[in-house]
């Protein structure tokens, strides 16, 4: 049921994080009873627009209206009180309370003892819980009910609150056919009690069966707002992806040699499926997907960071068999994480220690780390690789991130590492040092290094590989060469097409 | 130039050093007997025991842990090396007996935490009181007294006119330093602390440099058994109670931090001798043993909010 009046509108959004422009005025409303989807690639700023409205970044800037009235959210709390409700992929619950006692957080019903009422925190939770026919004891610990069960937990959290407007982050990411189907009858319920749905997702048949309207943002921009009806999935795609190629990619081919690494039906129960792909020494090869594609989780299964069900790895054409990071290393592998001061860098060591950290044993007798040759490598790479650092003695915490990258790079090439796994290897770096890598992976395939690519910037992926793989739902959808690769083309296969 | 890249690397240090001079100077001023040297060597002997452990505190702190078993295992190894020497065994077979059991109950640890992944504070936790009764069932509950000389003498002993207690925990700290800064332990052990799972994926063994991290402590905890035992002349099971707390405090007054991953082995000897310098000083001006216990505990939290204090305005 849409009645004719906007409950919300945002006008001239602009949100700008340090070195970035988040959102740059940017449009959107929502009508009363509508299901508004949010469609736009990894990064296009769509999580940054929600969070705006869920009170997570008040530093935007622009006007918001609710119901015609210019609104303030500065926090998540003044978010709730305006009725402004947010679900997230990873859901907010206690998994060791109960759905009841979830539902009522914060705001337990007290009795005049001052002890709280659990037996309205009961009923008043079963018959929200039923009005949106979820089927759920109210009474059972979250953690005994399944995601999809838990996700109505939080829609009745949110209704319990008043909620107008209902965001939903990739709800059906973790959802089975079936239960899809139940999240949509829930939502069509919410629609017609007069809620408004802001739905964000990247799966194309959902947004035709449940969407009326579609924004499309692209780098920070509103690109288009339409109907759903009478749009189709390539002009969807189109919108997401239509952008000239700004960065230049000084991609230097090299005739790939022997084969580096082959792998051979890699799995991991619902998490890999079936991966078979072979990497040669002097390519690189991009691997593309979208957001929990299994592009991540198919490196760490490569470097032995988790464990795998099936599938074999050979590498130069021999079956090694890797069960642990140090074992991956062993046979010559590195890996860039994708978090680089998570997973890649040990922050309050110095410049020096983080690139010999996974070699130290080289510069080491009977324990003993010889200082000067240790000094000698790391500064070689410094050098190499121009790290711009006050000294080899500094803290890789006070670096910028690009150079905090070359760090990392720096701790593999010193680990002799020939097949190199790139996860986002550029990701929040400034552009000039992004032209440093990429000229560094250039330098390093033209000797004979094996690199696989990992990148959620699909003109990266486009611009720097040799041959891309893209990943949907933990399977290779499909191969393209280097020249037959397009955006949309990509697309198109990590969005589950053909 | 030189000295500002001096303060920069040990500014930390420094200021606890300050703070330590700052307190001499004053229980100086309330009590001149402070300041002569007898007066000092006291000190540092007293100080020996609580600065030894901390050696091996500040390991098991600076790699992200806590070890809360150390004063449990002194008691352990401190009985079954009395018995022991009690059963006429030679002394140096004594003392190794008494350090291997400290090093095991301390790979005990490390193993629980490295392989059965369980939180430092409860590993030690149930090894604290697995030691503790350990002791009392091996002795019976009653101390194991009475020495030869020979024993005696490393503790009452001295070397060009310093007690053998305090050559022992400057050796300890040389070496302690040696292998923090120039060993691949003690490279792994900032690593872990910093950044375990970073570390993990640079291919190092994590687990077996935890465990080693936590023998270490115990090792040094039966080393301050030895000594302890000796000044003594007898081994108690109900000794080193509560000196787990003495060693993360002197750890972290000397500015090692509790998230791990940074700290500096001089820092601790010089918290654990602000420690001692505090206890002498108010046992010479006549306060009560009560008020002490007060007054450490201030020196402790007044220590920490000040580093974090100025660790906020360097940020």
């Amino acid at each position: 049921m849409i009645s004719g009046r906007p409950v919300l509108e945002m006008h001239h959004i602009g949100q700008v994080f340090p070195g970035v422009v988040a959102l740059d005025d940017v449009h959107f409303d929502l009508m009363q009873g509508e299901v508004h989807v949010l469609l736009g690639e990894n990064g296009a700023g769509k999580s940054t627009l929600v969070k705006i409205l869920s009170g997570a970044n008040p530093r935007s800037s622009g006007q918001i209206l609710l119901d015609g009235v210019e609104v303030r959210i500065e926090t998540p709390r003044r978010a709730q009180e305006l009725g402004i409700a947010i679900i997230y992929q990873e859901l907010n619950l206690i998994p060791a309370l109960t759905a009841a006692e979830n539902i009522f957080l914060g705001r337990e019903p007290r009795r005049r003892s001052g002890f709280i009422d659990q037996k309205r925190v009961v009923t008043d939770a079963q018959s929200l819980l039923d009005e949106l026919h979820a089927g759920i004891d109210a009474s059972r610990r979250v953690c005994e009910l399944s995601v999809a069960q838990q996700q109505m937990v939080e829609v009745a959290r949110a209704l319990s609150l008043q909620a107008r407007i209902l965001i939903m982050d990739e709800p059906t990411s973790a959802l089975t056919g079936q239960e899809i189907g139940e999240l949509f009858a829930l939502i069509r319920r919410l629609t017609q009690r007069g809620v408004s749905v802001i739905y964000i997702s990247h799966r194309m048949e959902e947004i035709f069966e449940i969407g009326e309207r579609v924004t499309v943002l692209r780098d920070g921009r509103h690109i288009e707002t339409r109907p759903i009806a009478g749009t189709s999935r390539e002009e969807l795609v189109r919108l997401m992806v239509n952008r000239e190629l700004k960065e230049h990619f000084p991609k230097v081919r090299v005739e790939p040699g022997a084969e580096a690494l082959r792998v051979e039906k890699l799995s991991r129960r619902g998490v890999l499926e079936e991966i078979s792909f072979t990497l040669r020494r002097g390519e690189v090869l991009g691997i593309a997907g979208l957001l929990g594609s299994g592009r991540t989780e198919l490196a760490r299964a490569l470097f032995g960071a988790d464990p795998v069900d099936g599938g074999r790895i050979f590498i130069k054409g021999k079956p090694v068999r890797i069960g642990s990071p140090r074992d991956a290393i062993h046979q010559g592998i590195g890996y860039l994480t994708e978090d680089r001061k998570g997973q890649g860098l040990v922050l309050n060591l110095a410049v020096r220690e983080n690139i010999c950290l996974a070699s130290l044993a080289r510069f080491s007798r009977l324990g003993w780390v010889s200082r000067t040759r240790e000094s000698n490598a790391a500064s070689g790479f410094v050098d190499k690789l121009r790290i711009r650092t006050p000294g080899l003695g500094q803290q890789v915490r006070y670096l910028s991130g690009g150079n905090q990258q070359k760090v990392v790079m720096s701790k593999w090439l010193c680990s002799e590492s020939r097949i190199l796994l790139f996860d986002e290897p550029t990701r929040g770096i400034d552009v000039g040092a992004k032209v440093e890598i990429y000229q560094l992976m250039n330098k390093l395939a033209a000797d004979g290094a094996a690199i696989l690519m990992i990148s959620s910037e699909l003109a990266e992926i486009i611009g720097m590989s040799d041959r891309v793989l893209v990943m949907c739902q933990g399977r290779i959808a499909g191969e393209l060469p280097a020249a037959e690769a397009t955006q949309q083309k990509i697309l198109n296969l990590a969005l589950g097409g053909n | 130039m030189r000295v500002k890249s001096l303060f920069l690397q040990h500014g930390r240090q420094l200021t606890t050093l300050f703070v330590l001079i700052l307190l001499s100077a004053a229980l100086w001023a309330l009590s001149p007997h402070f300041m002569s040297l007898s007066n000092w060597l006291n000190i540092a002997q007293q100080t020996a025991i609580n600065a030894i452990i901390a050696a091996g505190m500040t390991f098991v702190i600076i790699s992200a842990g806590i070890d809360l078993s150390v004063g449990s295992i002194l008691a352990l190894s401190g009985v079954v090396m009395a018995s022991a020497l009690q059963a006429g065994a030679p002394v140096p077979l004594a003392l190794l007996l008494c350090l291997v059991v400290g090093a095991l109950c301390g790979s005990a640890n490390g193993l629980l935490i490295a392989r059965g992944k369980l939180p430092p504070f409860i590993a030690t936790l149930g090894m604290m009181s697995v030691a503790r009764g350990a002791a009392l069932i091996f002795s019976d509950g009653r101390p194991v007294s009475g020495f030869a000389p020979g024993f005696r003498a490393i503790a009452n002993g001295e070397f060009l006119a310093i007690p053998l207690p305090v050559w022992i925990m400057a050796a300890v700290y040389l070496i302690a330093h040696l292998v923090l800064s120039r060993t691949r332990l003690g490279r792994y052990t900032y690593a872990i602390g910093g950044n375990e799972e970073a570390t993990l994926l640079s291919g190092v063994n994590v687990k077996l440099h935890k465990t080693l991290v936590y023998s270490l402590a115990g090792l040094l905890s039966a080393l301050a058994a030895i000594l302890l035992t000796a000044r003594l002349n007898s081994a108690q099971p109900i000794a080193g109670m509560n000196y787990e707390l003495d060693a993360i405090a002197a750890t972290v007054i000397g500015g090692t931090s509790l998230l791990g991953g940074e700290g500096q082995i001089f820092g601790t000897l010089i918290g654990a001798f602000i420690m001692g310098v505090l206890r002498n000083g108010l046992n010479l001006l006549g306060v009560s043993s009560f008020v002490q216990q007060t007054v450490i505990g201030a020196v402790i939290i007044v220590a920490v909010l000040l580093d974090m204090m100025m660790k906020k305005r360097r940020s």
